[in-house]
């Protein structure tokens, strides 16, 4: 296990390793969300109390978990960068952000969209969605940074600093409906004793999880792939790469275009 | 389920297929941006050792 991640931890390793798993990642992430689709949208029956509405979940609750955990990803990774001087860490964590910053401004918007016709609004001041709002603020920040700061070093080690300082918002956003009164439900599947939730619903949200995960693991490869042949572009064996014409056939199919 | 009620999804299907629809849109957007990054990259890597090499 080490050995494996210490080889992911050289970009050439890491480059080759990848081109061939990604493929497989888009085949497993669109089967996920096929399944998911069907169970959620069609078989799934309607709430008792929502209606066909809460069918709106299947996106929304796994794109705010995806919120969550990227920004997490993004701290640790950044974390990793700024103490051990990683290069992959550094692109993992700078690659991250945009993906994130999506996730973020998916949950923010088909909340609303399920707010209008639950809550009569698509927006309240509350603890919960302040809280998300602020998130994608941090994601914002994240990325402006990134772009403001020319030497990539110096960009991820003071990203990574304000990651690191802007994940106190992570454990606010989970709690928020614990800790202050809010429209916004209460969690329904990450209780300690059993979900509150039927199994004919709770199925097509755990697939729609992760076939989210695994779309984000898959784009953020293909971002961090290229992110490293241009910050390695010093190194022989890109060189190589781009003298012998032949990277892949997808670049060669590119090409052609 | 009938088509009709898939699409009509209990007087909700505005709201429903609104929220899908821009999903489907910021996933397809963050899957194919990379893969015009991936061009210019390849692009920007062959004029810079083109450069290299003149000098």
């Amino acid at each position: 296990m080490w050995a494996f991640l210490h080889r992911l931890a050289s970009p050439k390793h890491f480059y080759h390793l990848t081109g061939a798993w990604i493929p497989w990642l888009w085949v497993t992430t669109l089967g996920c969300m096929a399944l998911g689709l069907y169970l959620g949208l069609w078989v799934a029956p309607p709430d008792y109390q929502q209606g066909d509405s809460f069918r709106i979940m299947y996106v929304h609750v796994p794109a705010a978990w995806m919120s969550l955990f990227i920004y997490v990803f993004m701290a640790v990774a950044g974390g990793i960068g700024l103490i051990w001087n990683m290069k992959m860490a550094d692109i993992m964590a700078v690659c991250s952000a945009p993906i994130g910053a999506s996730f973020t401004f998916l949950a923010l918007a088909t909340g609303a969209i399920w707010g209008k016709p639950m809550w009569g609004t698509w927006w309240v001041w509350d603890a919960r969605l302040t809280s998300e709002l602020i998130l994608l603020f941090l994601y914002l920040g994240y990325i402006a940074l990134q772009n403001a700061i020319e030497d990539p070093r110096t960009a991820a080690r003071a990203g990574a600093i304000l990651a690191i300082v802007g994940s106190v918002n992570i454990p606010i956003i989970h709690y928020s409906v614990e800790w202050w009164n809010t429209l916004h439900q209460g969690p329904t599947v990450t209780r300690f004793d059993k979900p509150a939730i039927h199994p004919s619903m709770l199925w097509p949200l755990l697939l729609m999880a992760v076939a989210f995960q695994l779309y984000f693991f898959t784009v953020l490869l293909m971002r961090a792939r290229s992110e490293l042949l241009w910050r390695e572009r010093r190194s022989r064996w890109v060189r190589e790469l781009l003298s012998g014409g032949s990277i892949e056939p997808l670049s060669q199919r590119e090409e052609a275009a | 389920m009938t088509w009709e009620e898939f699409i009509h999804m209990g007087g909700y299907g505005a709201y429903v297929w609104s929220a899908y629809g821009l999903t489907a849109l910021v996933l397809l957007w963050n899957a194919l941006i990379p893969l015009r990054r991936r061009r210019e990259v390849l692009d920007r890597l062959r004029r810079w050792y083109r450069q290299e090499n003149a000098r």
